[in-house]
């Protein structure tokens, strides 16, 4: 049965419905009535709350409860979510499951509590340090939030990483239709890794670091990361593909911005214009396999994003290959869809100007 | 008849910590009360960042070593997930005092249920001797160079103090010194264990430790250091209303 559910409340009902029993937290626009519904509602349903010193105590406590094995989740956003990098760094090198949600908001700095897609390269580039790299998920609607935070706790699990959700302030805070998933059990001692007391199988006990630093495992350490990255880079690519088949015009964008695309790619197509959409579903790994199909008929790309200089357009213009690259961030506030139409007609009439 | 070297079961390896130094005799203890409280299969530790965390290849249990500073958060979660089991932090003054200290007193502020160990050395010793939150006012090291100023550095931080204004399970501070204070500090951390399980909370036991090759004393040197100096200025006891006793 469809319910109407505001997009952060929908995501961390689905959380607790996916297994999570832990989650550790700090308040912070537009991501608070994560936190708020979780306190209200994890500890009946036998889980743990913990409102935090700081993001740094979450993303930490997060780390210690995903070490015994349960489903744990962290959100935030902005601020918050640079406080939660160390963590991410850590998780990675521990090789941990655990979801964090970054509800994006604008601005660098303290910026704004306003809507806006700018952490596109902490979350896809790695925010910590070390060149780790973190499946991330962006949903564009309330249900992509349901949906994707269930995937990312399947995910985290599999791959054994760290799992971002890279939602906004627009799809936190706007209600929709929603479809909830069944409630899934979780056993936290299904797996042989997780802490719970030295055994006969680990007779000087489980030693839950880093190789490098526990056994100096220096030759192992380089061929293991780049296997398992590439390993998660060749699986986890998802994307949505709209109007591909004869486009020559590829407009490329994800979460909120990509539901503005939908519609000028409608536009375009009512004018004449062969226009199409790639929707990067995971912007790590990016929908590589998407544009190998794409490079060979498209005349160009454009890049749709809410931030000042444009981030994800880098990525557009690295597995764009030769196909020229235009731009448009649209700042702090949501695209527009006459302007894409305008930038579209503008490139098939050779006015726009490309940026890659 | 050759000489056999008695561990619990619960220590392993040789330990590659400097001469005189106190860490492995911290470790000794907790491994001693873990396995003489029978929990050498129930038991989890979380390491710190800095020597501590060199324990991981001389403590015969399930450990995890967490990010700088933040080796209490996330033990305080492990024991929310698994109450039944017993969970410890192992930290250096520098990691529970100084970059940890939010960690270290919210989880007494929430009354998180391990124990916190913190081995107070007085100074950073694996980065080599810089100073802590704990470098007594006076002392020279790589980063106070003309002695530890008051007026530009502060005082030295007395973390168990600063703990002790939250209503914890148990709290006190020992030493490794010598073999009195050592037998002293075992009986804390058995209390303090001991507490953890039988009626919860927050439990702490701060362990005064030399450091010789930081302070750049002989061994015998740096025991009659913490006998003549450092114990002035941190009170060996266990806290309770009023103080230390």
């Amino acid at each position: 049965m469809k319910k109407l559910m505001k997009g952060n409340n929908a995501l961390a009902e689905a959380a607790i419905l996916a297994g999570c029993r832990f989650f550790a937290g700090y308040p912070i626009t537009p991501q608070t009535e994560i936190l708020e519904y979780l306190a209200k509602h994890l500890p009946k349903r036998g889980g743990h709350f913990v409102q935090t010193e700081s993001e740094l105590a979450g993303i930490n406590m997060v780390m210690g409860a995903a070490a015994t094995g349960f489903r744990a989740m962290t959100s935030s956003a902005g601020p918050g979510f640079s406080l939660k990098q160390e963590g991410i760094s850590y998780l990675c090198s521990m090789e941990l499951p655990a979801v964090i949600v970054d509800v994006m908001r604008y601005g660098i700095g303290l910026g704004n509590i306003v809507l806006g897609q700018g952490d596109y390269f902490q979350a896809v580039k790695g925010g910590g340090h070390g060149g780790y790299k973190v499946p991330v998920y962006a949903p564009s609607s309330v249900q992509e939030n349901v949906d994707y935070i269930t995937m990312a706790f399947d995910t985290a699990e599999a791959y054994r990483t760290p799992v971002i959700l890279l939602s906004d302030g627009a799809i936190g805070q706007m209600a929709e239709s929603v479809e909830l998933p069944e409630a899934k059990e979780h056993d936290p001692d299904k797996y042989d890794w997780t802490l719970k007391g030295r055994d006969a199988a680990h007779p000087t006990g489980r030693k839950m670091t880093d190789r490098i630093y526990y056994d100096f495992a220096y030759s192992e350490y380089d061929p293991h990361i780049r296997e398992r990255y590439s390993k998660m880079e060749e699986e986890l690519q998802m994307w949505e593909e709209i109007e591909l088949a004869d486009a020559e015009v590829v407009l490329v964008s994800y979460g909120i911005s990509s539901r503005v695309c939908k519609e000028a790619v409608k536009l375009a197509r009512k004018k004449g214009w062969k226009a199409g959409m790639i929707r990067p579903i995971t912007l790590w790994p990016f929908p590589r396999k998407a544009f190998e199909k794409t490079n060979k008929m498209a005349k160009a790309y454009l890049s749709v994003e809410m931030n000042a200089c444009g981030q994800m357009v880098e990525d557009v213009a690295l597995y764009g290959r030769s196909v020229p690259v235009y731009s448009y961030p649209s700042g702090r506030v949501i695209a527009d869809p006459e302007v894409i139409l305008q930038k579209i007609e503008g490139i098939f009439q050779g006015t726009e100007k490309e940026v890659f | 008849m050759a000489a056999e070297r008695k561990a619990p079961s619960t220590i392993y390896g040789v330990n590659s910590f400097c001469p005189g130094c106190g860490h492995g005799i911290v470790i000794r203890l907790i491994a001693e009360v873990v396995e003489e409280m029978g929990l050498a299969e129930n038991a989890i530790g979380v390491l710190a960042v800095g020597c501590s965390c060199l324990t991981n290849r001389y403590l015969a249990l399930d450990l995890m070593q967490a990010a700088h500073g933040r080796a209490a958060a996330s033990a305080g979660a492990i024991k929310r997930c698994r109450p039944e089991k017993l969970i410890f932090t192992y930290q250096g003054d520098g990691d529970a005092a100084s970059i940890g200290i939010a960690e270290t007193l919210y989880s007494a502020q929430r009354n998180e249920g391990f124990t916190q160990i913190i081995v107070n050395n007085g100074v950073y010793g694996m980065t080599g001797g810089q100073m802590s939150p704990t470098t007594l006012v006076g002392q020279k090291t790589t980063t106070s160079v003309q002695g530890r100023d008051p007026e530009v550095m502060g005082m030295p931080l007395k973390i168990s103090e600063l703990i002790s204004s939250f209503d914890v399970a148990y709290l006190a501070r020992g030493s490794v010194h010598n073999a009195a204070s050592i037998r002293k500090t075992k009986k804390y951390i058995q209390k303090a264990f001991e507490t953890q399980m039988n009626q919860g909370g927050y439990t702490c036991v701060e362990v005064i430790s030399p450091c010789p090759t930081n302070w750049h004393l002989t061994p015998l040197q740096a025991v009659d250091r913490i006998e003549k100096e450092v114990l002035a200025y941190y009170p060996l006891g266990e806290f309770c209303e009023g103080g230390v006793r």
